[in-house]
């Protein structure tokens, strides 16, 4: 199982819960089991297409996807993987 | 009284109301301030701003906040300064620079933005306000959570200059230094927002802080006398100023309070260009990159708002350009010595771009320009310490002087009043 963290505007589906946990051999993986779980969770993350929304942001322990193999990064138990809305910040 | 009437998904244009909230629920895009335009054309006009203190609630109407501004009623209406020497050494005929590197109290752009979102912070009722910051936000948000008598929580990343901490520190702050970069920071301040009940100034304050912004863009016009200018070069690293700059002269444009038309430009560092890539790739896709540049306070690799940096250059006509650390050095020197103002590495990379543009013909240089300078270069000698000249060091003796000075002058004889 990996450590799923969840924001604020994703609680809804985890009856609040700011972490969950999922499984899954890469992240698509997890992301389809996280919606077996929370049904309804995985449109809010990817679009039509499947793709990660332009909004979202995933990590796998703290590094961006988009610098690993995006949807096919792996996944291993204890991983912890977050979800984290894209926009924030400014120097 | 406010004119602001809500918060609007610039995405879904699904609307929630005023709340300390940045992203929609819905789709996770963008919220942003909605204004009763109608209400503010009827009482907005250069009479009621020019009998206003020069400061940037003198364009309040325009800003999301409800009472009385609390903070910031010495931050903005920065010199617009007209650069003759410059001009000429980039061969081109009329060029301005927009000069926050003496913006009120931390000299930076950033006291437009935390001014506004502090003064919002306070109206919510928070009393702890916090960032994630390349070292500009950090010292503003210290410095006016001082003055405004709140607690203050500074996160930056670990390897900043040293007068970019300190800048901090001295106004008394709990600083966080996360052994990573600005985006390590970020995506942990993210996390620390959505669980501590903190006023985030970048995160869940995000929609109001940005709005501060269009400030600089509103200066630019009034200073030009309410024409825009037709070229203006704006740096981005999260991405907020630029959009709201365009944003500012069109709300400008729409309200009747400016004329012209203008094409905006970003500028980046070669070592964190992941805007300026997308734009010469022609995609909306920005890529994410791991920075290495001199230029700190934009080096982020993962821009919020990159996309809608890439929008306001399209729709206006405009392009952008990165440039290398010896460009950016060069772009600094160049500043202080023509114009006698000393910017940070941000700054030196907008001169450095506005060169570049103008070489490139992408800037014409028989019309008007206006180069961003949104910080100063003080607070980073790091950056210059290995290119500039070290002082004559002599003994207090006339004859000492006079050596140096013939040597100086070429064997001249050094000649006395």
């Amino acid at each position: 199982m990996a450590q799923v963290r969840i924001p604020t505007p994703l609680r809804k589906y985890t009856a609040g819960a700011e972490a969950v946990e999922a499984e899954g051999g890469t992240v698509a993986a997890l992301v389809s089991d996280l919606d077996r779980r929370y049904p309804g969770i995985r449109e809010r993350i990817c679009d039509e297409k499947g793709e990660v929304r332009r909004f979202v942001n995933l990590f796998v322990n703290g590094e961006d996807i988009r610098f690993l193999k995006q949807l096919d990064t792996p996944i291993k138990a204890g991983d912890e993987v977050s979800i984290v809305p894209a926009i924030a910040g400014g120097a | 009284m406010s004119y602001v009437k809500g918060l609007r998904c610039r995405e879904c244009g699904g609307e929630t109301p005023v709340a300390p909230l940045h992203v929609c629920e819905t789709c996770f895009g963008p919220l942003e301030v909605v204004y009763d335009y109608p209400a503010i054309r009827r009482v907005l006009t250069h009479e009621l701003i020019a009998s206003r203190p020069r400061n940037l609630w003198r364009y309040r109407e325009l800003l999301p906040i409800e009472g009385e501004p609390h903070v910031g009623l010495h931050s903005g209406f920065t010199p617009l300064v007209r650069a003759e020497r410059l001009g000429a050494a980039l061969g081109v005929r009329e060029l301005w620079v927009k000069d926050d590197s003496v913006n009120h109290p931390t000299f930076s752009y950033k006291d437009r933005v935390v001014s506004v979102a502090i003064s919002k912070a306070i109206e919510f009722g928070f009393d702890t306000v916090s960032c994630a910051s390349t070292g500009n936000l950090a010292n503003s948000v210290s410095a006016h959570a001082a003055r405004a008598g709140l607690s203050c929580y500074i996160f930056i990343p670990d390897d900043l200059e040293q007068g970019k901490v300190i800048g901090s520190t001295i106004y008394g702050p709990r600083v966080i230094a996360i052994r990573g970069n600005y985006d390590d920071v970020n995506r942990l301040c993210s996390e620390i927002a959505d669980k501590y009940g903190w006023a985030f100034v970048n995160i869940n304050v995000r929609p109001y802080y940005t709005e501060g912004a269009k400030t600089y863009g509103f200066e630019i016009a009034e200073q030009l006398g309410w024409r825009l200018p037709q070229h203006v070069v704006v740096p981005t690293a999260g991405g907020t100023i630029l959009p709201k700059v365009a944003r500012a002269f069109r709300e400008l444009l729409d309200l009747g309070l400016a004329t012209g038309d203008f094409k905006i430009y970003t500028a980046q560092a070669a070592g964190c260009a992941p805007v300026v890539q997308a734009l010469h790739k022609g995609t909306d896709l920005i890529s994410p990159v791991k920075p290495a540049t001199i230029a700190k306070s934009i080096a982020i690799g993962n821009p919020a708002d990159g996309y809608y940096v890439l929008k306001a250059v399209r729709e206006s006509g405009g392009w952008g350009e990165a440039v290398t650390d010896a460009e950016i050095v060069e772009g600094i020197h160049l500043l202080a010595r023509t114009e006698g103002i000393f910017t940070e590495p941000a700054g030196g990379t907008t001169v450095a771009v506005t060169k570049k543009l103008i070489e490139q013909g992408r800037i014409p240089r028989d019309e008007s320009i206006v180069v961003s300078v949104t910080g100063n270069g003080y607070k980073t000698l790091e950056a210059v310490l290995d290119t500039v000249a070290q002082p004559f060091r002599i003994a207090a003796r006339l004859a000492d002087f006079d050596a140096l000075y013939a040597g100086l002058n070429d064997g001249r004889e050094a000649s006395a009043v």
